[in-house]
């Protein structure tokens, strides 16, 4: 084992189901990059600029094995006629949705990449932060899934009304969301993305039974990433996975996202050796972490999911909340490289015992 | 009537249309229309909530029986039941988001709470100072807030502080998924009681109503 790597060597590591020189960490922190620079959260999502220049400087601060491309969700929806609302304390939120009348999703095509101003700022970003990482730290790029999208797309309600009562429309919907995710992921890893998060929390068992999955958000995901060139996360967001944890490895991710509302223990069980697990640190308690908490709350997740690599520790949810101290990412960034590190002795030891 | 409440259950998780208003209509044939609803569909709702906050049934399932049970009480009640029955307590319930663009939650807890034949007003999406000025004119006795984004749930904190002075009568019930995150964030926002899920608002409104002077 090579004693000190790069972020880019102990990512590709544990996701071959080997043990790294440390336990990998994704923080994860999308918005604290406008802290670091200064800036309103519109102001620093403005400029592709800013994101890389943010994203570089937390990287450098926390140490984490990543750059996270990801600006926000509403992003895709505004690409597709949305308005995107901004608030000075979280991440902006798509406004009402673009389609109203779910009829014309008969009329619709999908928008062009290279006409979507909030896209381009993003793969600017991306090709920043390539330009300065130069291969060591894995550029994360994100893309909603197409099963996920419809819900900014054409409102929520009118979405669970469409997947049970007009399969005709939903085939048509996705179909256009496919050819825009295809489109979107492919240009994130042309301008330097190496991995995409798929973020599809509207396949989630909190959200849709097994049965509906498999007929609907499972064969979209194999369908996708059999067209996406790189290694895929699929992100439930911190929605429920355990009930649809076969079908999530099948789809060819290399990782899942677990929810801090399951036991990554028992998602281990069954994913050792054939898909990578991230997570499931709880976000929204976050924020009223001591340090002893985070450093507890880190032990545990690499107690339950570190053992032969294909582990990385994270959040649950893939983005941190505004509102969490950077002493608790500090800390939490300090037990990951304290207990993180191989081959684990405190855990095999106490389990000999 | 437990095995009848099962199957009742089962046909709503079943999105069985027909099934449900079978077992609705033999109840309220052979006793009353009222008792139908108070003997299944609230009971079942309120299953299909736990069933959900355990993870053992998915949010559609509970979106798509909760909208069937709302038509089959408009259907057994007359859409006017809501207008002629009371809350317990006759207290005055309104629903809100807050300061938050995410309205299905609410939705369904309008629709659990038209089900238990209760009336309440909807104030859609406010902001807290909008929210704080209805409140205070409506007279609400229990005020119900659903938010999404922890932003918007923490402002409910604002909410109660101004309410404590404007309106002491009125208790806040939170909801939504922050709350279901952190089970310690309803008490430092300065909420009453708070639901894990849509279907416990109507025990909550009968404990507030019933604890109420
Ligand atoms: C599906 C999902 C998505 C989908 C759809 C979201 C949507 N509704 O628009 C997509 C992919 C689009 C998405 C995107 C985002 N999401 Co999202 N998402 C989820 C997920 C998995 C479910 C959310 C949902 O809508 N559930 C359905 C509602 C109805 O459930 P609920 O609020 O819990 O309500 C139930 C009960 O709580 C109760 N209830 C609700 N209100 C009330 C009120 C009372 C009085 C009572 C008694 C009960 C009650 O009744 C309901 C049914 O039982 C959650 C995580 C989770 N596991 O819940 C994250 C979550 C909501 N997302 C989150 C965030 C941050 C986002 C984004 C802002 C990310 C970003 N940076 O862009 C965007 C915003 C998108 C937008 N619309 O602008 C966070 C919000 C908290 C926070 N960190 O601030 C969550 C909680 C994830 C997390 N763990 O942090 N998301």
């Amino acid at each position: 084992m090579i004693r000190n790597m790069t972020p880019m060597q102990r990512i590709v590591t544990t996701l071959g189901h080997r043990p790294p020189d440390r336990v990998p960490f994704f923080l994860l922190p999308a918005l604290q990059g406008a802290r670091e620079l200064g800036l309103s959260i519109r102001e620093y999502f403005s400029r592709p600029d800013h994101v890389a220049e943010g994203q570089c400087r937390l990287q450098a601060k926390f140490g984490h094995d990543c750059l996270y491309a990801f600006y926000y969700a509403a992003l895709e929806a505004e690409a597709w006629g949305g308005e995107v609302i901004f608030r000075d304390d979280g991440p902006p939120n798509a406004g009402l949705p673009p389609i109203s009348d779910v009829e014309d999703i008969l009329r619709l095509t999908p928008p062009r990449i290279e006409d979507s101003p909030g896209l381009l700022r993003v793969l600017e970003t991306i090709r920043q932060m390539a330009a300065r990482t130069q291969g060591e730290i894995p550029i994360i790029g994100v893309t909603m899934s197409p099963f996920s999208l419809p819900v900014m797309q054409i409102g929520f309600e009118a979405y669970l009304l469409l997947l049970h009562e007009r399969r005709d429309l939903l085939n048509q919907l996705l179909g256009l969301n496919e050819a825009f995710c295809v489109a979107w992921a492919n240009a994130q890893c042309a301008a330097g993305a190496n991995a995409i998060c798929y973020f599809d929390p509207v396949s989630s068992s909190t959200i849709i039974p097994r049965s509906l999955y498999l007929d609907t958000g499972f064969p979209c995901a194999r369908r996708m990433l059999a067209r996406i060139p790189a290694a895929v996360a699929i992100h439930l967001a911190s929605g429920c996975g355990l009930p649809i944890v076969d079908e999530l490895a099948a789809t060819g991710a290399a990782m899942i996202g677990v929810s801090s509302s399951e036991d990554l223990a028992e998602f281990k069980q069954v994913c050792r050796g054939k898909i990578g697990l991230l997570g499931n640190l709880n976000g929204i308690t976050m924020r009223r972490w001591t340090p002893a908490a985070a450093e507890a709350a880190v032990k545990d997740c690499i107690a339950k999911a570190g053992i032969g690599g294909g582990f990385v520790l994270a959040d649950n949810h893939g983005e941190i909340p505004w509102q969490v101290p950077d002493e608790v990412l500090f800390a939490i960034a300090e037990a990951a490289r304290r207990w993180g590190r191989y081959p684990l002795d405190w855990l095999t030891t106490a389990g000999e015992v | 009537m437990l095995a009848r409440l099962d199957e009742f259950e089962r046909a709503l998780l079943a999105l069985d249309r027909v099934r449900v208003s079978e077992l609705l209509d033999a109840v309220a044939a052979s006793q009353t229309p009222l008792l139908a609803v108070e003997s299944l569909i609230r009971p079942a709702l309120e299953r299909i909530g736990k069933l959900w906050e355990d993870n053992r049934c998915a949010l559609s399932q509970v979106y798509m029986s909760g909208r069937l049970c709302e038509e089959q009480v408009d259907a057994l009640l007359g859409p006017a039941a809501t207008t002629t029955r009371v809350a317990p307590g006759n207290a005055r319930l309104a629903l809100t988001v807050l300061e938050d663009y995410h309205l299905l939650g609410k939705q369904i807890v309008r629709t659990v709470l038209r089900a238990a034949g209760w009336p309440v007003l909807d104030y859609e999406r406010q902001t807290v100072a909008g929210l704080v000025t209805r409140t205070c004119a409506d007279e609400i006795d229990i005020l119900m807030i659903s938010t999404l984004m922890l932003p918007s749930a923490l402002q409910v904190r604002e909410v109660t502080t101004q309410l404590r002075e404007q309106s002491p009568r009125t208790r806040v019930v939170v909801g939504g998924a922050p709350f279901r995150f952190d089970p310690e964030l309803w008490k430092e926002v300065g909420a009453d009681a708070m639901g894990t899920n849509a279907a416990e608002a109507v025990a909550i409104v009968e404990g507030l109503a019933g604890g109420a002077p």
